[in-house]
């Protein structure tokens, strides 16, 4: 097996140390950026490797960051930390066991981007993270690692955490910015986008933990490295989180294109109580289901390959359901999860989350079983498209497809 | 005691975050900081954070509405808060949380009678490889506590009896 680029304490366990990381080269991609590459030309190696988001929409990385205008100041970088999607876990255990490889990434981004601050947005369950990376960025701070005048040049940078108070759509990038600026995290109407009119008011780039954490690499190993890792429309490495019934658990490091068999039963240990898997949920509680049948199970996890098995990848939360469950359970699940998380702002999502709960405990309690589910259905294909952002949609994505995939499991 | 008497470092060091002429942007950190301790915020602390950050009270009170994590009333000195979501309820997160209710006498969303422990089922806390797993909100902040038991929660309930007052 490869060594692991990002989750690097697996083979480097003091890796969180800023001796033992800058002893395996930590920070020469961030000093080699600063002093001796343009901005720009930061910009283009991470566009060349093809880096997409990793929190979920798959945007190209340096794309986004080429968007920030150069006539109006200052700029920021935001690292999106709220993680809070049912089924991911990955961010949290980049910042505990490889913190500093996360925050060059900061760093090289604020750069390119020419910020002089960064904050990292973090959902407030994750209070000993923010310690734990305030500790380090202290640590940086002493190494002249941040601060002014960077290894000799003009260039000052200072990064900075904030604690987010439980609330799944800070997650949304435009919410999140409105939560640092002190408000409720209710999204913004784009456009304008963040790029241009991000935090208060200025050019702003928000990225993923993950994301940002492939860009230390990028720089030292070059693009055309990254791109032969991975496939064609994917590239480089993904960590997936693996959850619900299988025997291991936990985040898996893996160049994208493995299959999803690959993943459940040779990193997985296979299924629990060794029954079939009935279900794969490849982007968390906001997925399309999966049918779990052979060619799904054989299907290369890339972005273009699950999109055409009719779901999406996301963040590659891949929740797996064996067949003692029944998809009306599944659903129940994960309306109420998005009926009480949604903001409130826009009315299809606010009200369409309240009847869609409304209706799938009608269906629990054996109500009108047919006519209430072919209502739900209704109700969920009433709310897409007509949300400011994508939650209300996402609450969507199970519901329908559960319904329509398997129906089987909607009879009275 | 104000919070400003009773954490002055704190403060400066939470404004010194952002742009001076942003200072609503405090205003999360201020409330996480007024919870310490009592576990909640009260009349006082949002008055004085309003004040800090130069909005209106409405304001304040708005984000303790808002955010989850924020509470306006005393409950538990620890808040057990179960997740209890898809990929967690795969791994019995439901059943844990009836048996852990069943054991304390009280049901999900009630207090111990001695007021020590609240047990509440929350949204997905991003721990899903290690359920059954809850958070801790207490005097001090959060804690994790994950690859649970019912005996081995009831256990850790015991220990913060003793500590916690």
């Amino acid at each position: 097996m490869m060594a692991h680029l990002l989750l690097r304490h697996r083979d480097i366990p003091d890796i969180g140390k800023l001796d033992v990381y800058r002893k395996n080269g930590g920070f020469e991609a961030f000093k080699k950026a600063v002093t001796q590459m343009k901005p720009q030309e930061v910009i283009e190696v991470v566009k060349a490797s093809g880096l997409r988001g990793r929190g979920g929409a798959g945007f190209p990385t340096g794309v986004k960051w080429s968007f920030v205008p150069n006539n109006i100041w200052p700029h920021y970088v935001v690292a999106n930390a709220d993680e809070s999607e049912p089924g991911t876990f990955k961010d949290r255990e980049i910042m505990e066991s490889n913190p500093f490889q996360f925050l060059e990434g900061v760093a090289i981004a604020a750069y390119a981007v020419g910020a002089n601050a960064a904050y990292i947005y973090l959902r407030g369950e994750f209070w000993p993270v923010a310690a734990h990376l305030d500790e380090k960025i202290a640590e940086m701070e002493k190494a002249a690692l941040l601060g002014d005048k960077l290894f000799g040049t003009d260039y000052s940078l200072r990064i900075y955490t904030h604690l987010g108070a439980g609330a799944y759509i800070c997650g949304e990038e435009t919410a999140l910015l409105e939560s640092i600026e002190g408000k409720r995290g209710q999204p913004r109407i784009r456009p304008p986008f963040p790029a241009v009119y991000g935090l208060y008011g200025k050019p702003t780039v928000v990225n993923n933990v993950e994301t940002l954490t492939n860009v230390p690499l990028i720089v030292e190993k070059g693009a055309d490295w990254y791109k032969s890792l991975g496939t064609a429309d994917s590239a480089g490495v993904k960590i997936f989180s693996l959850s619900g019934h299988v025997k291991k658990p936990g985040n898996y490091e893996l160049p994208f294109g493995t299959t999803f068999r690959q993943l459940i039963y040779e990193y997985g240990g296979g299924v629990l109580d060794d029954r079939p898997v009935k279900a794969i949920m490849a982007a968390g509680a906001s997925s399309a289901v999966i049918v779990a049948d052979d060619k799904a199970l054989d299907t290369p996890m890339d972005y273009a390959s699950v999109k055409a098995l009719g779901a999406d990848l996301g963040s590659a939360s891949v929740i797996v359901i064996n067949d003692s469950v029944s998809m009306d359970w599944v659903i129940n699940k994960t309306i109420h999860f998005f009926k009480h998380e949604s903001c409130g702002k826009c009315t299809p999502c606010r009200d369409g989350t309240y009847w869609m709960l409304h209706l799938i405990e009608r269906i629990e309690r054996g109500e009108e079983v047919e006519a209430n589910t072919q209502l739900l259905h209704t109700v969920a294909k009433q709310m897409q498209n007509k949300c400011l952002c994508p939650l209300g949609e996402f609450s969507t994505m199970a519901v329908t497809t559960a319904i329509e995939r398997f129906p089987q499991d909607f009879r009275g | 005691m104000s919070l400003a008497e009773e954490y002055p470092e704190q403060i400066q060091k939470i404004f010194a975050k952002y742009p001076p002429d942003r200072k609503q942007s405090a205003v999360m950190p201020l409330l996480h900081l007024a919870q310490l301790g009592k576990g909640f915020v009260d009349r006082h602390d949002l008055v004085e954070i309003a004040d800090l950050c130069g909005i209106t009270e409405t304001d304040v009170a708005e984000i303790v509405g808002f955010y989850t994590l924020y509470h306006d009333k005393p409950e538990g000195k620890l808040r057990i808060q179960v997740c209890t979501d898809i990929a967690c309820a795969l791994r019995g997160a439901d059943e844990f949380l009836a048996q852990l209710c069943e054991r304390l006498g009280i049901r999900p969303g009630e207090t111990t009678p001695d007021g020590l422990v609240m047990v509440e089922a929350v949204m997905c806390l991003a721990a899903c490889d290690k359920a059954p797993m809850f958070q801790v909100q207490g005097p001090d902040g959060i804690s994790y506590h994950e690859n649970m038991t019912v005996e081995k929660t009831l256990e850790f309930i015991e220990t913060a009896r003793k500590e916690v007052k």
